[in-house]
């Protein structure tokens, strides 16, 4: 646990310095916003059922490009080499890198969410708690998925298009619940969110085990 | 611990098919500074890097202080220090940063961080962000992380590599400090010039062998050099 604490410490200290995730997402997520709520241009009574579609692609999206930065970083100058050298269990790298995706694309959701209420006319904020809880969950499955996925695609050399061609097939159910719970909870609480959170929290569990316990493999030597 | 350093005994290593190890026999001894010479493309990297358990062998048998490679604890790894091509240091962190970020994994005092900034001259841009670095202080930074945790055996791939003479000059004194300090050292280069003065032994990697090896010590460069070129057909 200390040793994933002091990757995680790493991690956020390098994007507080470089901000080069937070801007770069920070353009797309407005970019992707701006397209998808424009394309659509929808009535006031559509928005509603249109919102977690926009939420959650723009999420992926934005998280996807946020995401392959933590990765990258290692590879510069040969850190990973550094890592794998320590005497510590890879788990500890996979969780500490895992806290640390999680807080960033934490950021990205807090930055999507007023964007998707401000572009489609939509008050999100007595639905806010049970939104909060789903964005939760849902950046806890993405995080858990793409930092074991990041590990591989790092290391091939067509990695910018590997990690979403490998993640995005898998992240299907993921999406599928987080769309199902989203719009539960705007309808009506999370009372009527309860199939999407099912879906959501069985992803979370079975891929933080399996990513906890297959990183050893994935950077074995 | 017991067992020496490193004991490997035809050890093969392949990539994509293509061998690069082809069965290097090699021993090291506690307090030894072996210096590995050979051409570009001679299986010096691939070497070091198995060494550091960054690599599994293909084939072959390789021991770290008599515990099988392949297997190597924790305990083991906490034995070895590295400095590869590149430096393993965070360009966007400071000096001062990596070394605690390192230290920390390696369960090491925040006290060595100052001895080792100290140590290598870098106290005074260890609040410096490593990107702005030159060659010779990253070179010093990475020996300095590779020692934090006070290594039996450390692996120095061409470390004079892109040095100015000053630079060189000082990081063969460190070299022979640490040999003092009764480090196990291998290192590896092209330049003999260099490698001669700070060498117990010397070993040449030819085509994936070990095809000679030689006393350093008092060993004339140029003798060195004749032998190297006798191996390789003249490219030295």
């Amino acid at each position: 646990m200390r040793d994933a604490l002091a990757i995680l410490r790493k991690d956020l200290r390098i994007e507080w310095r470089t901000r080069e995730s937070v801007s770069s997402v920070f353009v797309l997520g407005v970019l992707l916003l701006v397209v998808l709520t424009v394309a659509q241009d929808p009535e006031a009574e559509q928005a509603p059922a249109l919102a977690p579609g926009v939420l959650w692609a723009a999420f992926v999206l934005t998280g996807l490009l946020g995401i392959q930065r933590t990765f990258l970083l290692e590879r510069e100058n040969d850190c990973l080499a550094g890592l794998l050298g320590a005497p510590i269990d890879p788990a500890s790298i996979y969780v500490g890198k895992l806290a640390a995706n999680v807080v960033l694309l934490g950021l990205v959701q807090a930055f999507v969410l007023p964007l998707v209420g401000l572009f489609l006319h939509l008050d999100l904020v007595p639905a806010l708690p049970g939104l909060i809880a789903v964005c939760f969950l849902g950046n806890l499955g993405f995080a858990a998925l793409a930092t074991l996925f990041g590990a591989i695609a790092v290391r091939v050399r067509a990695r910018e298009v590997m990690l979403p061609l490998l993640l995005l097939p898998l992240l299907v159910p993921l999406l599928i619940g987080a769309v199902q719970a989203t719009r539960g909870v705007l309808a009506g609480g999370l009372v009527l969110a309860g199939g999407g959170i099912t879906v959501l929290a069985a992803f979370d569990v079975v891929f933080t085990v399996a990513g906890w316990l297959l990183f050893a493999y994935v950077v074995a030597p | 611990m017991p067992g020496p350093p490193v004991r490997a005994e035809g050890l093969v290593r392949t990539f994509a098919g293509t061998p690069v190890l082809a069965g290097v026999d090699l021993a090291l001894d506690a307090g030894e500074v072996v210096v590995l010479l050979g051409p570009n493309g001679a299986g010096k990297t691939t070497l070091l890097r198995l060494l550091a358990l960054l690599l599994r062998p293909s084939g072959g048998r390789l021991a770290l202080f008599g515990e099988d490679a392949t297997r190597a604890s924790p305990a083991v790894r906490r034995r070895i220090g590295y400095v590869g091509h590149e430096s393993a240091c965070y360009a966007d962190l400071t000096g001062a940063e990596n070394l605690a970020f390192y230290a920390e994994l390696y369960g090491v005092a925040p006290a060595r961080v100052r001895d080792l900034l100290d140590w290598t001259g870098l106290d005074g841009a260890a609040r410096r962000p490593v990107r702005t670095y030159s060659r010779g202080m990253t070179q010093r930074l990475a020996l300095a992380r590779a020692l934090l945790h006070e290594p039996d055996l450390l692996l120095l791939d061409e470390p004079f590599s892109g040095l100015d003479p000053e630079a060189v000059a000082q990081l063969q004194t460190r070299i022979g400090e640490l040999r003092t300090a009764g480090h196990t050292i291998l290192l590896t280069t092209h330049d003999v010039e260099r490698a001669v003065p700070v060498a117990t032994r010397l070993a040449l990697l030819h085509r994936g062998r070990v095809a000679w090896t030689r006393a350093g010590g008092g060993a004339d460069a140029a003798t060195i050099v004749a032998a190297y070129r006798t191996v390789i057909g003249g490219r030295a």
